[in-house]
């Protein structure tokens, strides 16, 4: 008899769900190349940045929240989209980045440098892509095989990534912080259910 | 009414946009020919060569005024709900005419002029705007400040039902919005109050019905919707000074020489740019104002005040 295939349906939903801010920008750079300033306004780069900035921050805290969500709602099929949602989210904050160098900044490397190193919130952005880096490049079968332990050990590093990101958010911000306060409420209840799960288990372990 | 009665005109001598925009363009590249010519050279004057006017739909839908929004478009979105009718404007402090003035009297018999300015925000993206003013110094005197009076203090309505940036709760903002101008620079020839723009009532998105307009300094000097003028012999705290003391000064003379914190300051992002390229370019010392404005900050150290 052969073996049952797993139910892809939900990771297959979540990974169009995860498209369909990518398929919106895609119609808006179509806009705007046929018509300036018709699909991101006039300062297209800007809003190009901010667009993929916004949707960075989110498909990390979505990333973020499979494991808790998983288990709070018993839904152990969420576990293989967990790689799958933290690679979206790679995925927006590469392309925030790219944006930023080629639209932005226009591959200036000496602009890119000041800004690293004079303005803060960059600085903490381009160190939070660098540990989401390390993460999707070692998300592979083999490399958590080579890695073992250690693996779980590195991937920890998201607990400096999501921070990093709100800082980022944080710093460059002037002023109207609602979706800030949303984001980080996200942040806190998942933390808060992490706090909780290793309580728990240290409990029922002794 | 904002810019005094117009005359009847014949249909035959009405311009067209167009025309009026492309006139706007040509008399802007013209400029630099014409400087010193003593007309349009105070309407004119810093004007470069390839200054061209950003287009109306720009300046009037794409721009800060937080009463409304945090957002470039929720000025253009929001704004349409003010009331600018009747306008009242309280005078107070080192003067000798001090009280509540009807926003009509205060500017009857004086002809709003255009004046042709860059406008450089401290975000880094910068426009030209073809606006209608009247001189700063020419309303202010009416009150007869007093010796005692080195600055002047502008605020912004403050109106929540009206205005939703108001009564936001993710708003540390502590309302009114405030600015100030030292008496020399209010007194400056470029500094003016504006009541129009492209040649028409000034819209509520860009501080209908006067907004102060000061081009060699960061937007956020350029109060909007002024209810309140005070003389006072003391440096007022400004909004943005008051939030991040040391992101924001009170001068803010535009300054590619001064860093900040959040933007660099070298160069600026000229409006509409288009996907592919942010129309980037070198920014002048006083927004290119040098020449009018420099010796009133002669022997500062415009690092310390920026």
């Amino acid at each position: 008899m052969a073996k049952t295939r797993p139910n892809n349906t939900p990771k297959l939903a979540l990974a169009v769900l995860a498209s369909a801010p990518f398929a919106w920008l895609v119609y808006l750079i179509a806009l705007e190349i046929a018509q300036p300033t018709s699909g991101l306004g006039p300062e297209p780069a800007e809003g190009l940045l901010h667009y993929l900035g916004e949707w960075s921050m989110i498909m990390l805290l979505v990333a973020f929240s499979i494991t808790p969500v998983r288990r709070m709602f018993k839904q152990p099929l969420l576990a293989r989209s967990r790689r799958m949602m933290g690679l979206f989210a790679f995925a927006y904050v590469a392309l925030h980045l790219l944006a930023y160098i080629v639209l932005y900044v226009e591959s200036s490397w000496q602009l890119l440098l000041e800004d690293f190193v004079e303005r803060t919130y960059i600085t903490a952005g381009i160190a939070g892509f660098f540990g989401l880096l390390v993460m999707a490049v070692t998300s592979t079968k083999g490399w958590r095989r080579r890695l073992g332990q250690n693996w779980l050990r590195l991937h920890k590093v998201i607990y400096l990534v999501v921070p990093l990101a709100l800082l980022h958010l944080i710093w460059l911000r002037k002023d109207g912080f609602g979706d800030i306060a949303l984001y980080i409420l996200w942040f806190a209840i998942l933390l808060g259910e992490r706090v909780y799960q290793v309580r728990t288990s240290r409990s029922t372990a002794t | 009414m904002l810019i005094g009665k117009s005359p009847k005109i014949p249909t035959s001598e009405i311009i067209s946009e167009t025309t009026y925009l492309n006139r706007r363009k040509f008399m802007g590249q013209s400029a630099a020919l014409i400087a010193g010519s003593s007309l349009l050279g105070s309407a004119q004057a810093g004007l470069q060569e390839d200054d061209e006017i950003t287009p109306e739909d720009i300046v009037t839908q794409f721009n800060n005024f937080y009463e409304f929004g945090t957002d470039k478009s929720d000025p253009f979105e929001n704004a349409h709900t003010l009331t600018t009718d009747p306008w009242t404007v309280n005078v107070s402090g080192e003067a000798k005419k001090t009280g509540d003035f009807a926003f009509e009297d205060i500017i009857k018999g004086m002809t709003a002029e255009e004046r042709i300015y860059r406008f450089r925000c401290v975000e880094a993206w910068s426009m030209v705007v073809p606006w209608m003013g009247i001189s700063l110094k020419k309303i202010l005197e009416q009150f007869e400040p007093t010796g005692n009076a080195k600055y002047v203090e502008f605020k912004t309505l403050v109106r929540p039902e009206e205005m939703p940036g108001q009564s936001s709760f993710f708003s540390s903002i502590d309302w009114p919005y405030t600015e100030g101008l030292r008496m020399d620079e209010a007194y400056n020839p470029l500094s003016i109050m504006v009541t129009g723009v492209f040649g028409k009532e000034l819209p509520n998105q860009n501080g209908a019905p006067w907004r102060l307009m000061v081009p060699w300094k960061y937007g956020f000097k350029s109060v909007k919707s002024i209810v309140s003028i005070r003389f006072t012999d003391k440096e007022p705290l400004n909004t943005w000074q008051q939030l991040q003391a040391s992101e924001y000064g009170f001068y803010a003379n535009v300054n590619p020489a001064v860093s900040h914190p959040r933007w660099s300051q070298a160069s600026e992002r000229r409006l509409p740019s288009t996907l592919f390229n942010t129309n980037r370019r070198p920014t002048l010392p006083f927004n290119g104002y040098a020449e009018e404005v420099a010796h009133l900050y002669k022997g500062m150290d415009l690092r310390k005040f920026f």
